[in-house]
């Protein structure tokens, strides 16, 4: 372990905090997703994830994270920030004119960390399958790892990539679900039902695993099992159950702080949910 | 005038085939990917020659422009492959997205554009495609008019740094240009000069423009015909010279007239040079099943449609 627990989860308090100011900065983005994510993308970048903060594009030997969900950018800001990819101070310029923090991850203003565009939702697992082929290709045995909304399997290209890459044995590659139930206009449920997943991507030939991805413990030790399983001729899939807003007791569990910012007051009653552990930006 | 004369017919597509072999034997990093295509996409002879840089895909275009994005973030450089109306109205937003936003250096090969396509119908054959992809910021938009042309240019995007669409076709044309030709991206080709009026083309009209210009030469007018492979960037130096020599300009390309060739050069001369200009192009329908030669009359792409607009555009040129 590079980190004990309680580091970690401390390290998630502070992205949780550094989420709820950004929004709340600007008035707009999306903190429930990236509440809920907050466990599983530090798990990552301080644990789990072979990478450095000295940005390459290439990523040689590196492992490579694809945010599919671009909407929770705050996280992935926080957590890249936080691991040293761009100064801290930066996050305060999320969605601002001039930003290289763009409301939904971007390239092309050259952030370090940021591999390809993502918002418009479903494109990200194709783009993971194809850095993971070209891994394959260079000889490299590093993993790629990406993260997806559990609203955004509605989208139909998602499928052709989950019946592609069992088919064609990328099994350098590890999707997370962000499993929470919720989407914009309400529950999924009720929306559309994705049903039971798992039975359905193991009928595409993933091997699933499922995890707690609002628990530290469990979801470091999902990640490091799937990791285990990978180079076995399949993909895995980390079917990962989250809350919305977790971490801040007014947004837990609620579809309707999928998009909206909290106002003051509301800033203040997270900010006392949530300590600092690090230094704010 | 030069005399442009031919051997043999050949298809661009097949061009596209013969030029990404040999792009594949000198750079190790192309790599292609099909949708279930690969006969029509003469893609056979890279495959036999380098099976594990090759990915068929399946009928998922969109997953193919993702799968071909991630790729070049391992330093790959992906030659997507299928039909044009597959290739970019099914794929727009994957394209926007994933390519030309995040800056990708993917090349989108797309054969069977337009109404050449034939028989299948207007299902497949789409006029719309180089405005769709002209239009995203950093897309390099090419149309060439021959196979030997296609070959050049194939091998010429997997050196440009980039992405690109690359449009050709199904029919076999006459083959008239240099085998061993340098492709320059962006840079026209001068066919024939003249004083009277400016025939630009792109693509298969090329060699239509080619056949109208010996005829109008018997009618006394001598015509400038200029190819712009590159839509985009488009060589505006090389159209403002010519059409500052001859007043006004003819554009010719096989696709809708909304969109296209044309309107590039119209949003050119209108601020630059203002000039008397005709189209010669599809006037905003879908096509139809036929023999390609019975829709290119049809839809107004001969060379006879081609002298009737330069026949038109003079009588309008201020004396």
């Amino acid at each position: 372990m590079k980190h004990t627990i309680e580091e970690l989860e401390g390290i998630a308090t502070q992205v949780r905090r550094d989420i709820v100011r950004m929004v709340h900065a600007c008035q707009s983005g999306h903190p429930g997703g990236s509440l809920g994510c907050a466990d599983f993308m530090t798990a990552l970048y301080f644990e789990v994830m072979n990478h450095s903060s000295d940005f390459t594009m290439l990523g040689k030997d590196e492992d490579m994270f694809f945010l599919s969900n671009g909407h929770i950018s705050p996280v992935f800001y926080s957590v890249l920030a936080r691991s040293g990819y761009f100064e801290i101070n930066e996050l305060a310029t999320f969605r601002k004119l001039n930003s290289r923090l763009q409301g939904h991850p971007t390239t092309h203003e050259g952030l370090p960390g940021i591999r390809v565009a993502s918002g418009s939702l479903g494109q990200g697992m194709s783009v993971a399958i194809g850095a993971a082929l070209s891994k394959k290709l260079n000889k490299d045995k590093a993993i790629i790892f990406s993260l997806h909304g559990d609203g955004e399997l509605q989208e139909g290209q998602n499928w052709e990539a989950i019946m592609y890459a069992p088919f064609n044995k990328v099994d350098n590659l590890i999707a997370s679900i962000d499993y929470n139930g919720q989407q914009i206009d309400g529950p999924t449920e009720k929306i559309l039902s994705l049903d039971n997943l798992q039975t359905k991507f193991e009928a595409f030939g993933w091997h699933v695993i499922n995890s707690d991805g609002n628990d530290m413990t469990a979801i470091v030790k999902a990640l490091h099992y799937a990791k285990s399983l990978t180079g076995k001729g399949r993909p895995i899939l980390n079917l990962m159950s989250t809350q919305m807003g977790m971490g801040v007791d007014y947004m837990v569990g609620s579809h309707k702080w999928h998009g909206t910012a909290p106002n003051d007051e509301q800033l203040a009653s997270a900010l006392n949910q949530l300590p600092s552990t690090l230094q704010d930006y | 005038m030069k005399k442009y004369t031919y051997t043999e017919k050949k298809d661009t597509r097949s061009g596209f085939g013969a030029g990404l072999l040999e792009a594949g034997r000198k750079n190790p990093e192309v790599v292609a990917l099909c949708a279930d295509l690969v006969g029509s996409l003469k893609m056979d002879a890279f495959i036999k020659e380098f099976p594990e840089r090759f990915f068929q895909i399946g009928i998922a275009e969109a997953n193919m422009i993702g799968i071909a994005a991630g790729l070049t973030i391992g330093g790959k450089i992906p030659f997507t492959g299928t039909f044009a109306n597959f290739s970019t109205g099914r794929v727009y937003d994957q394209i926007r997205q994933s390519v030309a936003y995040s800056d990708k250096n993917v090349k989108i090969c797309a054969s069977h554009a337009g109404l050449t396509l034939g028989e299948d119908g207007a299902t497949h054959q789409i006029l719309e495609d180089i405005g769709l992809m002209k239009m995203l910021p950093g897309m390099t938009v090419i149309n060439p008019c021959d196979y030997n042309q296609t070959k050049a240019a194939t091998i010429a995007i997997a050196e440009h740094e980039g992405p690109v669409y690359l449009r050709f076709g199904r029919p076999v044309i006459p083959v008239f240009t240099d085998p061993d030709q340098k492709f320059e991206i962006g840079k026209a080709w001068m066919v024939n000069e003249g004083n009277d009026v400016t025939i630009i083309a792109t693509g298969h009209m090329v060699w239509k423009a080619i056949e109208a210009g010996e005829k109008l030469a018997d009618l006394g007018i001598d015509a400038e015909i200029i190819n712009i492979h590159t839509i985009k960037p488009l060589d505006e130096e090389a159209i403002l010279k010519s059409v500052k020599k001859t007043g006004c300009v003819v554009t010719c390309e096989e696709h809708n007239k909304f969109g296209g060739l044309g309107e590039s050069v119209a949003r050119l001369l209108s601020t630059e040079l203002p000039s008397p200009q005709e189209f010669v192009a599809v006037n905003d329908s879908f096509g139809e099943s036929g023999t390609p030669d019975q829709l290119m009359t049809k839809y107004g792409l001969d060379s006879v449609n081609i002298i009737e607009a330069v026949q038109k555009v003079l009588k309008r040129v201020k004396k």
